[in-house]
């Protein structure tokens, strides 16, 4: 790539919510290749943290710096956010679902039916999405990460609703993305079905 | 560019389709319109005189009733996270969506006006008249409303708070806009004044509207 290996770093990251404090004194890095699987307890703040490095909640201290990337743009203008929330139009198509996105994140003219492909919508495009089951509507999501090309994976718990093969799918997603120099935050329960380093948070002394 | 103008394509498909809600402010508009003449009787010369009012107020509710799904909808299905993450400006992307919203809840109004004007024994000169200020106004509407539908997303208040925050707002627009339309039928002279500060509302709202609408949407991300 000519350029220095990304790392997305986070320093004394304090984050409040509702008046309640989630975690304080956090610090992380992810690097290029390498996934970082954030693990922990139901409100133990893995949502919060995805979603502070995503600029959809202002940090309460401490900051967050991608180095690597575009220097005149935020981490999260480079970042994807698959969150539980799918941003679909149940009256638009898969397609036009898909188009939409593909303009108002990027703008590049990547090949969307390669992406349908590659999470195995290819045959029902032109469906409206309000028909979609939620492993399709899933999968219709992780589609928008391939249609649009940004260096940095925020994944919110990328499995839940993919069938075993959607699994399967996500970890050669993710491989193929850690392999072209991408930086994967992921937060989950189950297991990726890739190697990750682990950062827990919420840890209670008990 | 291609993103607003991707969004501005989405938002006026989504309306239009099964579900979308773009008639639910015309057929309101129909309806108040429609009714009067059998609430206030048989009085030509009344409904003459009280038609433009009645346009107006009509057009004004219809349009206060779509408003609060303007950024509800979006926020609620994820699409406000992501188009805040996406390198367009906000303010760009709220006038984006008040624009969108004009185009498929407020000019049908303009278009049924002449129809309805029938109604309210309006004859033509007038109608265009009443037409030419909702024209002039219902721009204006559309973007103080969209501050109060923004607030209503960032504070999670749903559409009490509105009806509250926007109805204030909409006042002036209503008395100039009546006061516009009723010059045109009464006398002439007077109509240029009123209209002109109508469409001084609707620019101050065009700057002002997406500035604070999204102003309001960062403060309320959660």
């Amino acid at each position: 790539m000519g350029r220095a290996a990304m790392r997305l770093t986070g320093s004394q990251l304090r984050c409040v919510r509702g008046g309640r404090e989630i975690f304080a004194g956090l610090d992380f890095t992810a690097d290029a290749g390498e996934p970082l699987a954030v693990v922990g307890a139901n409100g133990a703040g893995k949502t919060s943290l995805l979603r502070l490095i995503a600029g959809l909640i202002a940090p309460a201290g401490g900051s967050v710096t991608f180095a690597g990337g575009e220097d005149d743009l935020s981490p999260a203008e480079q970042a994807h956010y698959l969150g539980h929330r799918d941003a679909l139009k149940s009256a638009l198509s898969v397609m036009e679902n898909l188009t939409f996105w593909r303009a108002a994140l990027g703008g590049e003219a990547t090949d969307l039916d390669a992406a349908l492909n590659a999470v195995g919508l290819d045959h029902i495009a032109q469906l409206p999405a309000a028909y979609l089951s939620a492993g399709q509507r899933r999968r219709l999501s992780i589609a928008r990460l391939l249609a649009v090309k940004r260096p940095i994976w925020l994944l919110d718990e990328p499995t839940s609703s993919l069938d075993a093969n959607g699994q399967a799918m996500m970890a050669d997603l993710m491989r193929a993305h850690l392999s072209r120099g991408g930086v994967i935050v992921a937060a989950t329960h189950l297991p990726l079905g890739i190697a990750a380093r682990e950062l827990r948070i919420g840890e209670r002394v008990s | 560019m291609t993103a607003l103008l991707a969004l501005l394509r989405r938002d006026i498909q989504v309306a239009l389709r099964v579900g979308g809600g773009a008639l639910i402010g015309v057929l309101f508009f129909l309806i108040v319109v429609v009714l009067m003449p059998f609430a206030v009787g048989p009085d030509l010369a009344l409904l003459k005189k009280l038609g433009p009012a009645i346009l107006w107020l009509g057009a004004l509710l219809a349009s206060l009733l779509t408003l609060d799904r303007l950024f509800a909808a979006d926020h609620d299905d994820g699409s406000l996270d992501l188009l805040t993450m996406s390198r367009t400006p906000l303010e760009l992307i709220c006038l984006t969506k008040a624009i969108a919203h004009w185009l498929v809840a407020g000019l049908p109004l303009i278009v049924a006006t002449p129809i309805l004007g029938l109604l309210l024994n309006l004859d033509g000169d007038a109608t265009v008249a009443v037409a030419l200020t909702l024209l002039a106004g219902t721009p204006a509407l559309t973007f103080t409303g969209m501050i109060g539908a923004a607030l209503a997303v960032a504070l999670r208040r749903g559409g009490l708070l509105l009806a509250v925050l926007v109805l204030p707002l909409s006042i002036p627009v209503l008395i100039f806009g009546v006061a516009a339309s009723n010059a045109a039928v009464l006398e002439p002279a007077g109509f240029g004044a009123p209209l002109s500060i109508l469409c001084a509302l609707s620019l101050a709202g065009l700057v002002i509207g997406p500035l604070a609408a999204a102003a309001s949407l960062r403060h309320g991300l959660d």
